[in-house]
């Protein structure tokens, strides 16, 4: 009777050697894709690496992704009762599953750029 | 992975990248500092001011007459006596320079016949609550100070850091040790002085309306590093957060601002306005503070009377079309996307954790009991009381976070140089570069069930049995957390960030808990089941501390004489 909605998700660290993985996740309708990958990390699996800060608001816009190869925010992307494909941004480098380095360069950590002194 | 941490020295370090962060960099950077500002997530998107959908109070006197001392008269009512007042004197003095530097730097203020228009919000005298359309309050300010932190040459930024300790030597803080997430490292940072801005606690609750990174780290930081917290045992709860239908892409404090304009009326499962049972006649308008609002739909539903989802209905299908769209133009078209049409039905909201009153204690120069550490924003306990007035974080997170800009600058030129940590970073690099355990239970699984506690025991409505309950899980997860890192250890390890956030929340919820069963009556966001009443003698702060391991809560011995707000 409940409908289950199928994330298929892409796992790894490395783009060339990456895995596929899929988790059936209860489906309500009204969900977001956000809400199935979170339902994994708590049920599943907690090694699944996702980016967001807050959750339903899309304010953050930190929890962009791609589903079948396109690009959206996962927690307006409404999780569907059928297969869904989950993937990194592809023109971002890689950080882990579903994360990449989304950040703008001036806002990432580089211990170059900020300055760094020796061990005292 | 590599064990030796990168060492980085700077002046001025920030923690937290929200209103209160940014002003902090961008202050201490215009008194001459180089400052480091670092976030957990991405500069400037996390933490609670980009969530905040309208309202930012201020005396401004722009439409009509206004003063500070009539802000600073209502902060202390809605507060019910717990206010610091040099603190919130503070916030209702300076909010208005604050507010026109905002506007100068580009945030655009909403504006009636040129002037800045003010909303009326519950607990205010008039209208005082400056806004941006369409509830964009929070991005908009949280975007003009990126950009003027962007523009400041001296202040360095680094996402992806989690701050896992201070470093406290010879009686000083001297900067912090970070997890970089994205690849795995310990970070140590030495700073002249350090200001923590990491915001509140709602994450502790199951149902919150900030986001996943306000689990109350700064708190659990300070008291690490031995600076006592006030008022811990204030959460306030925002009455109408969205509950049903489910709704994707919206904040759920959504409906503050639809009230703000539209008034609305909260209905039970009857239809019936109920708010006058508990004491406040609404009639359409919208005048029931925050934490009578969240009493009277809690106990609506103890009562039978509540909407199916367990809340109340908030319904404006008395409005007209014409009226929603005039003020709420695109919402209402994301509102449709939803399946939700305000003109043919109510929603459902119930109180959900919003804010935290209390905090790190602090002066009015921003500084805790303990040198060189500072803090800004909701971090900072007082300012609000047992109930904090709508519209005053965001002043809040500006006027500190301005004011603990100034007060680190002034710290870090006093200093020669940047202090070094002596050993104090050892034990927080060890920990990061760890090994983790090999069995471990699910981390993400453990943080749901202490928002379940937290949310069941701890919420508004509190028992003594309930709040011991709650002591016996923490003190259970605490004992499964360990003193091991989860995870590999690797890049973006999530069972690592779970189990740092643990070990902060996990601290956190007790200190909230055990100042919640020490207080035996019921004021404002702290309401006792088993002592209903507001007494005299609680006109007190309690203050929770770090001793060796061990969490004291500790009460002035006499409660405090009434200062009448001028």
């Amino acid at each position: 009777m409940t409908e289950t909605a199928t994330l298929k998700i892409w796992r790894g660290e490395d783009p060339a050697a990456g895995r596929w993985e899929a988790h059936a996740v209860p489906f309500e309708r009204g969900q977001s894709v956000l809400d199935g990958l979170r339902w994994i990390r708590v049920n599943k699996d907690p090694s699944l690496a996702i980016r967001f800060s807050c959750i339903n608001a899309n304010a953050c816009k930190e929890c962009m992704m791609e589903l079948d190869g396109e690009t959206v925010y996962a927690c307006t992307a409404r999780l569907e009762p059928r297969e869904m494909t989950l993937s990194p941004l592809s023109n971002k480098t890689l950080v882990r599953d579903l994360v990449t380095e989304i950040a703008p360069p001036a806002e990432r950590f580089a211990a170059e750029r900020i300055a760094v002194k020796e061990k005292p | 992975m590599s064990t030796s941490p990168v060492h980085i020295e700077t002046d001025v370090l920030v923690i937290g990248s929200g209103a209160a962060g940014m002003y902090a960099a961008i202050e201490a950077a215009r008194a001459g500092c180089r400052v480091l500002l670092i976030d957990r997530s991405l500069i400037g998107r996390g933490g609670a001011t980009v969530m905040a959908q309208m309202t930012v109070a201020v005396a401004l006197g722009e439409e009509a007459p206004d003063h500070w001392s009539h802000h600073y008269k209502d902060t202390l009512t809605a507060g019910r006596g717990l206010c610091n007042e040099p603190l919130s004197q503070l916030l209702c003095e300076q909010g208005p320079e604050c507010i026109r530097e905002m506007e100068a730097w580009g945030v655009g203020w909403a504006r009636k016949d040129g002037k800045i228009t003010s909303a009326f919000a519950p607990g205010h005298d008039r209208p005082r609550c400056v806004y941006v359309d369409f509830l964009n309050t929070g991005p908009a300010v949280s975007k003009t100070l990126r950009t003027a932190v962007y523009k400041l040459k001296s202040v360095a930024r680094a996402g992806d850091l989690c701050v896992v300790d201070l470093i406290k030597s010879e009686g000083e803080v001297r900067g912090a040790v970070a997890w970089h997430a994205g690849s795995g490292a310990p970070v140590v940072i030495s700073a002249k002085a350090t200001a923590v801005a990491t915001g509140g606690l709602t994450r502790l609750y199951r149902r919150n309306s900030a986001s996943a990174n306000m689990g109350g780290d700064g708190y659990a930081l300070c008291l690490r590093a031995g600076a006592p917290l006030i008022d811990m045992e204030f959460v306030q709860f925002f009455p109408i957060g969205h509950l049903a239908p489910r709704l994707i892409g919206m904040d759920p404090i959504m409906w503050d601002p639809f009230r703000y304009k539209l008034g609305g009326r909260l209905l039970n499962r009857d239809m019936q306005e109920f708010t006058d049972r508990y004491g406040v006649t609404e009639d359409g308008r919208y005048v029931i503070t925050r934490d009578l609002g969240t009493y009277a739909i809690l106990k609506e539903v103890e009562a039978g009377r509540g909407s199916p989802h367990g809340g109340a209905y908030l319904s404006f299908q008395h409005v007209p079309e014409a009226k929603l769209r005039e003020a709420f133009g695109p919402v209402i078209d994301r509102l449709a996307a939803n399946g939700i049409d305000l003109t043919k039905m109510p929603v459902e909201v119930a109180p959900i954790a919003h804010y935290h009153m209390g905090g790190v204690a602090a002066d009015v120069r921003m500084r805790t009991e303990v040198s060189g550490l500072l803090v800004a924003g909701e971090a900072v306990g007082g300012a609000n009381g047992a109930n904090r007035l709508s519209g005053n974080a965001i002043t809040e997170a500006l006027v500190f976070g301005r004011e603990a800009g100034r007060t680190a600058a002034a710290h870090a030129k006093a200093t020669k140089a940047v202090p070094a940590p002596n050993g104090a970073a050892d034990e927080a690099v060890a920990l990061i570069a760890g090994d983790g355990p090999k069995e471990v239970p699910n981390s993400a699984a453990m943080l749901q069930r202490l928002q379940a506690v937290m949310a069941d025991d701890v919420g508004p409505l509190r028992t003594e049995a309930g709040l011991k309950r709650a002591l016996a899980v923490v003190a259970d997860m605490t004992a499964a957390l360990g003193d091991r890192p989860f995870g590999d250890g690797g890049r973006f390890d999530m069972q690592r960030l779970d189990w740092f956030d643990l070990r902060n929340m996990l601290t956190v919820a007790r200190s909230v808990t055990e100042a919640a069963l020490a207080r035996t009556e019921s004021r404002g966001a702290h309401q006792r089941e088993d002592f209903p009443g507001m007494l005299p003698e609680w006109r007190l702060n309690q203050t929770v501390r770090l001793n060796g391991g061990r969490l004291e809560v500790s009460r002035p011995p006499a409660p405090r004489t009434e200062v009448a707000a001028q």
